[in-house]
């Protein structure tokens, strides 16, 4: 028997998966004739495995040995084909090296265990693996109550960002009696650089579902949403064929199993408002409102959505539930550390080798993220700092590398466990930059309601701009803290609390740089081009004029193939030169 | 039941079910406010309201956070009060400040807090919106660079009005609230009630027919009941220079709690209008002449008797306007059946 699978999540299809899928089908069906070996050999899409730095990632499993390619392109898919598949020898140079080894050992999947394995848009794939097991579990031996003094004992805590213990979400809204209870799936996935959630329902929908009817059923709910973003087109087609095949193998839909239970979900589309991710925005959005938060209380679990009990939970959190369901609280509790309990994902992204998706124990140190799983820099450049939490969230400096990654510790720090989004950066970036980039996002992102977030936020963006523009005066970091601690303390919703976090936290760790900024007007990163001096080196120019052509201010001057010099007068310091020298001789100071 | 809570040091009783801000005003402790209104579900937009609670993380908003027993909150800390002058300063810093010019001036929410405050409009210094003024309809005249986004105009015309006419529309810093596509305001689409101006607690939205025509300390307010209906809405008639130029609410009045329709805020054209009837008209030939009260009423009950007499009590009747008052329906009706003889009475406000 051999099985090849392609990576199909959203980098994989990127990368050129889907190419790559049809020419083995292709291929293997164009030899089925004169090679007897690929008999009953099949082909399938998996979703995302985490490495997307290494896309496209195929599996070939021939004679019980599974060997795993990276780099895939479509017309690499013969070779492999007729070297591997016919002649049984894998081609060495184009599997997978020793990094992509390091890149799982240290992981710990839970909820990414059988994401890149089963067939997201086959039910019966996911069946094989044991799925829906926990739903048959909780609906013919365990009660309502049980379920959550499970999921309770468990200590599973909301993965979304604000890490509330789920068991206790759940138990408010079974207290809640009413004739129409809702579970709603939080799929409204907004941080900049995050996917995770979307890799979950691309990989596996089955385990966001499976994890719904569970808290349906504890809740009492026979109604579900998920709220998913539009731009996830591939999520939102894979969430729909996985409801439709689940409402006819009968886990879905009316009397689930024969026990009387009903549950009805639909796919509500946001149209991308990063405020829709909390919890009384995303009601508003659902109902047909406009999308901005409520003061609470009342909480979801009194008065949700349409003014009944809701239960709103994030997609990871649900991902874990059928796994401490079938394994027992015991076993999760067992995982992470005393307040943390389980697993994370994290999307890790930035100036990092291994760039993908990854899920680690509870307690792990960011130095083994960065350098065991994530293989360290991706260049020269030495690590400086990791943003965890997204724009809501801080920035942890290279001092502190070897901080625990859980809730606690990250809130000590001076950040937020976030939804699990994971921006790495080196000495090449410019701190002052950063926080005015996120700064940038969520004045953007801000719905208006509230006066702190919807004026506060843009001040605070605009007092970075003008740092960044050399424009900086004597006070300024005072004056930011002081009004970065009043917007968090005014704000209506998580967005206006936290927005300021990234600045506090960058003028916390790397006061230096804004000083360097204000006081000599200087970028020590060389980021904040207003504040550089760009100049030709005379012994690397070549004279290819190409950074006189592209210079929109003509201020480069200088014949063919001899030495270019810049009009420092006329140079507008847009930074267009030093993008496009090949020969590396714009010098930038 | 009720619920003992301590404000400010002093122990208070108040009823089950309020919040905050509603025990603070019954008991006569100022909490200052842009987005709420009685009417109107809280809304917690503003910030301004914000309380100091013992055992909470962070200020409460007083308008949204109901009271529990053995709360302890302070309404007026160090600490509050700089948050709420950062606040006022927030919007100070994205208001046009053209208090000299403004309509609103000397009846504006902003003003009074920013003055109350001692609020720098300096301390922050930013962008600002920059819409042009919308004066569409002869009725609702809309500068959206001096909305505060209280939502009270939203609020009022969605939940109160239920027309739906304007909602909060773009986002962030550039909220606004607005017409659905921008469109000008019509009969269509709106009713002109007004509603939406009389919660406006700056110079954002304003009635056009009084645009220059006197602020608010040069008014004498004039409380009446409204002539067009049998509802009996109550508001002050602004008068300045013997004339009255603007309607505006009565919140205490007990029929109408300061809402009003169009005719009743707009309709006041009539009063000092050149064709305005103000005595009896008499027919002659083609035409009409003027008459006295005495004349005209000896006329209708001379002619009433006749008819009676020559053709029976139910050859007349009495029809009465709905514009009257239940009292002087009553009348009309007691008058066609005791005086005249019949059970012909009618009136206009049953389509």
């Amino acid at each position: 028997m051999i099985c090849v699978s392609v990576c199909m999540g959203t980098g994989g299809i990127s990368a050129g998966g889907d190419k790559v899928f049809h020419n083995f089908e292709a291929e293997l069906l164009k030899h089925d004739i004169e090679a007897t070996v690929n008999k009953g050999c099949s082909v399938h899409q998996v979703g995302c495995r985490g490495l997307c730095a290494k896309d496209v990632l195929v599996d070939v499993i021939a004679n019980g040995v599974k060997s795993t390619y990276e780099h895939i392109k479509p017309d690499m898919v013969m070779k492999i084909v007729e070297e591997h598949l016919i002649k049984g020898a894998p081609i060495k140079e184009w599997l997978v090296k020793e990094d992509y080894h390091n890149f799982n050992a240290k992981q710990m999947k839970v909820v990414l265990e059988d994401c890149g394995v089963v067939d997201p848009e086959d039910i019966e794939s996911y069946i094989e693996r044991g799925g829906y097991q926990a739903v048959k579990k909780v609906l013919t031996t365990m009660t309502p109550l049980d379920t959550v003094e499970t999921i309770k004992r468990s200590g599973l805590r909301g993965r979304g960002g604000g890490g509330f213990p789920t068991g206790l979400k759940w138990e408010f809204a079974v207290k809640n009696h009413a004739d129409q209870k809702y579970i709603i799936c939080n799929a409204d996935e907004g941080d900049p650089g995050a996917f995770m959630d979307r890799s979950v329902i691309e990989g596996n929908p089955h385990s966001v579902l499976e994890g719904m009817i569970i808290g349906a059923y504890a809740i009492g709910a026979t109604k579900g949403y998920v709220y998913i973003r539009a731009e996830y087109p591939l999520a939102v087609e894979r969430l729909r064929i996985a409801i439709k095949a689940a409402k006819e193998k009968g886990f879905l839909g009316k009397n689930i199993l024969g026990r009387g239970v009903d549950l009805e979900i639909k796919v509500k589309l946001g149209a991308g408002a990063f405020v829709c991710g909390e919890e009384t925005a995303l009601i508003a959005s659902i109902e047909g409102k406009r999308g901005t938060p409520k003061s609470r209380p009342p909480f979801p679990a009194q008065k949700g959505l349409f003014g009944k009990p809701t239960v709103i939970n994030n997609v990871e959190t649900l991902a874990n539930v059928p796994q401490i369901i079938k394994r027992g609280a015991d076993w999760f509790a067992s995982i992470g550390t005393e307040k943390s309990k389980g697993t994370k994902v994290f999307a890790i992204t930035g100036k990092i080798k291994n760039s993908g998706l990854i899920e680690v124990p509870m307690g792990i140190s960011l130095k083994e993220i960065i350098y065991d799983i994530g293989g360290g820099m991706e260049d020269e450049l030495a690590f400086k700092a990791v943003q965890t939490g997204g724009p809501s969230g801080g920035c942890i400096p290279a001092s502190m590398i070897d901080l625990k990654v859980d809730y606690e510790s990250l809130a000590a720090a001076g950040s937020i466990m976030g939804s699990g989004g994971l921006v790495v950066m080196n000495e090449g970036d410019c701190m002052v930059n950063i926080a005015k980039f996120f700064l940038e996002f969520t004045q953007l992102e801000s719905c208006g309601k509230c006066t702190p977030c919807r004026i506060g936020t843009k001040r605070l963006f605009e007092i970075l701009t003008r740092i960044t523009e050399g424009k900086g005066r004597k006070g300024d970091i005072e004056f930011l803290i002081d009004v970065c601690n009043d917007v968090k303390a005014t704000s209506l919703c998580g967005l206006g609390m936290t927005a300021p976090n990234p600045i506090l936290s960058t003028i916390k760790y790397f006061r230096r740089e804004y000083e360097a900024h204000i006081n000599e007007k200087r970028c020590p990163a060389k980021v904040c081009n207003a504040l550089l001096t760009f100049t030709i080196d005379k012994e690397a120019c070549t004279g290819c004029t190409m950074c006189a052509k592209t210079c929109p201010a003509s201020a480069i001057e200088g014949d063919k193939k001899k030495p270019h010099t810049i009009i420092s007068d006329k140079c507008i310091k847009c930074g267009s030169c030093f993008d496009v020298c090949k020969f590396k001789a714009v010098n930038k100071e | 039941m009720s619920q003992k809570i301590t404000i400010n040091n002093k122990v208070l009783i108040v009823e089950d079910g309020l919040t905050i801000l509603q025990a603070a005003r019954a008991n006569n402790i100022y909490i200052p406010t842009l987005c709420e209104d009685p009417r109107l579900e809280p809304y917690g937009g503003c910030r301004l309201c914000i309380v100091w609670v013992e055992g909470m993380p962070r200020p409460a908003t007083s308008c949204t956070t109901p009271v529990t027993d053995g709360m302890v909150v302070k309404t007026h800390t160090e600490y509050i009060e700089k948050l709420r002058k950062t606040i006022i300063e927030f919007m100070l810093s994205d208001h046009p400040n053209d208090c000299m010019m403004c309509q609103k001036t000397g009846d504006c929410r902003l003003q009074d807090l920013a003055y109350k405050y001692d609020a720098n409009y300096t301390k922050f210094v930013g962008v600002r919106r920059n819409y042009p003024i919308v004066d569409d309809n002869p009725f609702i005249h809309f500068e959206p660079n001096k909305c505060v986004l209280c939502g009270k105009c939203t609020n009022i015309c969605q939940n109160l009005v239920k027309t739906g006419t304007i909602e909060m529309t773009k986002r962030g810093f550039y909220s606004k609230p607005d017409t659905a596509f921008s469109k000008p305001r019509t009969p269509e689409n709106c009713q002109f009630c007004g509603q939406c101006i009389s919660v406006c607690p700056v110079g954002a939205l304003s009635e056009r027919p009084s645009l220059g025509k006197g602020r608010r300390h040069e008014m004498k307010l004039v409380r009446t009941t409204c002539t067009y209906c049998g509802t009996g809405c109550n508001f002050y008639l602004n008068v300045k220079d013997e004339k009255v130029v603007k309607v505006t609410s009565d919140y205490d009045a007990v029929v109408n709690k300061g809402n009003l329709c169009i005719k009743g805020r707009f309709g006041y054209e009539f009063i000092h209008h050149p064709d305005r009837i103000k005595t009896p008209l008499i027919r002659e030939g083609d035409g009409y002449r003027e008459a006295s009260w005495d004349e005209a009423l000896t006329l209708v009950s001379t002619k009433f008797t006749e008819l009676i007499e020559k053709y029976g009590n139910d050859s007349v009747g009495a029809f009465s306007s709905s514009r009257c008052s239940n009292e002087e329906n009553f009348l009309i009706g007691k008058f066609a059946r005791t005086v005249m003889g019949t059970n012909n009475v009618d009136n206009c406000a049953r389509v």
